[in-house]
């Protein structure tokens, strides 16, 4: 059974008076523990799409089935409860909490969205920064590490709650190449090791060599796979 | 919560200044709280043990009516042996009354047989008088300090007007209830100095001098006045004295005795009123501070962190523990400030306690001022500034935590 099925997905927005059709009639479906791509230009709809599928935004038609679940469906707080469970998060400028340590951050979802006991958030916590080669810097605070280093924390961050899916957007925008190279491959390490599915959006063609699936958007439809 | 209290800490310390001026606001307006409620209360704590310890008592008695017409002070309305016995039966069944004395009050003519002039006179048992107001003997100014019989203190500015000294004879006339006349010679044994209230400005005779001049066979008491053991318990003690003496009846079939605290006797309660309505305003001023203070910077939080507010939302955090993180920010910033503030307001009492501060207040120089605060009112202060500063975050965090995450992570 698919992660992820779209059924004739269609996103609009109105932008001042213009409507905006972002999404148009999406058909697709991800299967769990793969690595997928969304490829396209500025503007074709990539961060919509991703905002659909992680509960963030609401279709304005069309089924949305995440984990066998109508996220159509979710009010505010269950969309909320819903990501805190199964979806990961890792954005384009990594956004971690500038007063909370390496580590703090890596456990902020544990403490603050899933309530885990404290000896496991250890155990899960240290794993992972270990996995993400974070271990010796853990006591640093964001604004004391490089890029790349939060990128890497921001990936511990997003597995930590053992979820069943992490969307990035643009992870590696922000990264020179090298850089964003290593967190690809952290990211596709991770999904190895956890059976994790990852969804990234890039623009970059270099990056997208490295997913196992490639969707490319264009003007809100789906080019290709 | 440990949690979200350490990270609601770091978040207050990530602006160091901006923190720290609000908690010395809020600082501020907690200390002056605590220094005018000790201030003002000391005030008005003076003026009452004044007022109360000097001649008027904590409760008084009388018969039904008596207060009604006491500028007169109808001999008429006098108690007899019997109305006594029952209300010091009362009095001896009541706990928590430490003394009680009897008094005849009168009104009549002092003459230093040169001049004649009117007098308001306390007849009195002077051991009672002494245990019940323990400051009246204190109040003379000259001579010796006790009420003998055959002497009378004298109030001051009657002495200085009739131009009488300690040990001149003088002569006090008075109308009995029947409507003659008598007289007797007394020595003047003091002068009393005056006091602040109705009053304040009476002479006092010995009891047995005031029942001859009245010429009463058996002893007819005006008032009798009542001390407490502990003034805090005025209310409790006078409603079970009131709901006593309210079953002896007139021939009207109406209580026969009325029951009067100090505050119904003395103008100066509606001064400790108007101390306790500026009290009032003053803690709503503090109100105001730590509402617009904490609000102000609550609302510059939420707007300066929008993109962390997106972050925590869209990684699952609960919009109520993102109200919560907000609200234990606020809530932090008030316990600051009030535990700051009451420990520099204890510090400052402490100070004006050790620097002697003086006062005069009306005719009586040199009060010393004694400012105290009781735990209560710290407490109460306290929990006033905390509640407020949990209410001043309440919108702010509402606010962050209705933000739509998709938004509020394209903020710039």
């Amino acid at each position: 059974m698919s992660l992820i099925a779209a059924h004739d997905l269609s996103k609009t927005y109105l932008k001042g008076e213009t409507r905006v059709e972002a999404l148009k009639g999406l058909n697709f479906g991800v299967e769990p523990a793969s690595f997928v791509s969304f490829v396209g230009p500025s503007g074709s709809g990539k961060t919509t799409l991703l905002n659909l599928i992680g509960c963030l935004d609401k279709p304005t038609s069309g089924i949305l089935r995440v984990d066998d679940t109508d996220v159509s469906t979710l009010n505010t707080r269950m969309a909320a409860a819903f990501r805190g469970r199964k979806i990961g998060f890792i954005f384009q400028d990594f956004n971690l909490i500038p007063v909370l340590t390496v580590y703090e951050n890596v456990g902020y979802p544990l403490v603050l969205v899933q309530n885990t006991p404290s000896s496991e958030r250890k155990q899960r916590i240290l794993a992972l920064l270990d996995a993400v080669g974070m271990a010796e810097l853990r006591d640093k605070y964001p604004d004391q590490i490089s890029g790349g280093q939060k990128q890497r924390v921001a990936v511990a961050r997003a597995l930590v709650t053992k979820p069943k899916l992490v969307l990035a957007d643009e992870p590696t925008a922000n990264l020179d190449h090298k850089t964003a190279y290593m967190v690809i491959n952290i990211m596709k390490k991770m999904k190895n090791e956890l059976g994790t599915t990852f969804i990234f959006s890039t623009h970059d063609q270099k990056i997208v060599g490295e997913a196992e699936i490639v969707y490319t958007l264009e003007d809100g439809e789906l080019d290709g796979r | 919560m440990f949690d979200l209290f350490k990270i609601a800490v770091r978040n207050l310390m990530r602006y160091k200044r901006r923190t720290l001026l609000t908690v010395s606001l809020v600082t501020v307006g907690v200390v002056s709280v605590l220094v005018f409620i000790s201030v003002s209360g000391s005030f008005k704590n003076m003026m009452i043990g004044q007022i109360t310890d000097s001649f008027l008592g904590h409760i008084q008695i009388h018969k039904k009516g008596y207060v009604a017409s006491i500028d007169s002070l109808p001999l008429t309305l006098n108690l007899g042996p019997n109305a006594l016995q029952k209300i010091e039966k009362a009095i001896k069944q009541t706990p928590d009354i430490e003394a009680y004395a009897k008094r005849i009050k009168f009104g009549g003519m002092f003459s230093n047989f040169v001049e004649t002039t009117n007098v308001r006179l306390n007849g009195v048992y002077p051991e009672d008088e002494a245990g019940t107001v323990p400051l009246l003997l204190s109040r003379v100014r000259e001579g010796e300090r006790t009420i003998r019989t055959g002497e009378i203190l004298v109030p001051e500015l009657l002495a200085k007007g009739m131009k009488v000294k300690v040990g001149d004879t003088v002569v006090v006339i008075a109308t009995n209830r029947d409507g003659s006349v008598n007289g007797k010679q007394f020595r003047v044994g003091g002068i009393l100095e005056s006091a602040t209230g109705p009053g304040g400005r009476d002479g006092y005779i010995h009891i047995d001098d005031a029942a001859e001049i009245l010429r009463m066979d058996t002893i007819q008491i005006s008032e009798i006045a009542i001390r407490l053991k502990n003034f805090d318990k005025l209310q409790e003690v006078f409603d079970r004295l009131k709901g006593e003496l309210s079953k002896e009846l007139n021939k009207q079939g109406k209580p026969a005795f009325e029951v009067h605290t100090w505050e119904k006797l003395s103008p100066f309660y509606n001064i400790a009123r108007m101390i306790d309505v500026m009290t009032f305003f003053v803690k709503l001023m503090l109100i105001a501070i730590v509402l617009i203070s904490i609000m102000n910077v609550m609302v510059m939080a939420v707007y300066e962190r929008v993109r962390e507010i997106g972050t925590i939302a869209a990684i699952g955090t609960l919009p109520g523990k993102i109200v919560a993180m907000f609200l234990i920010e606020g809530f932090s910033l008030g316990l600051f400030g009030a535990v700051v503030g009451d420990i520099l307001g204890i510090a400052v009492i402490s100070v004006l306690n050790v620097a002697k501060v003086s006062f005069n207040f009306g005719r009586q120089k040199g009060l010393l001022l004694s400012p105290g605060i009781n735990p209560q009112d710290i407490l109460l202060i306290s929990i006033i500034v905390i509640t407020i500063s949990v209410l001043a975050s309440l919108q702010p965090a509402y606010k962050a935590s209705r933000m739509n995450p998709i938004d509020a992570l394209r903020h710039v």
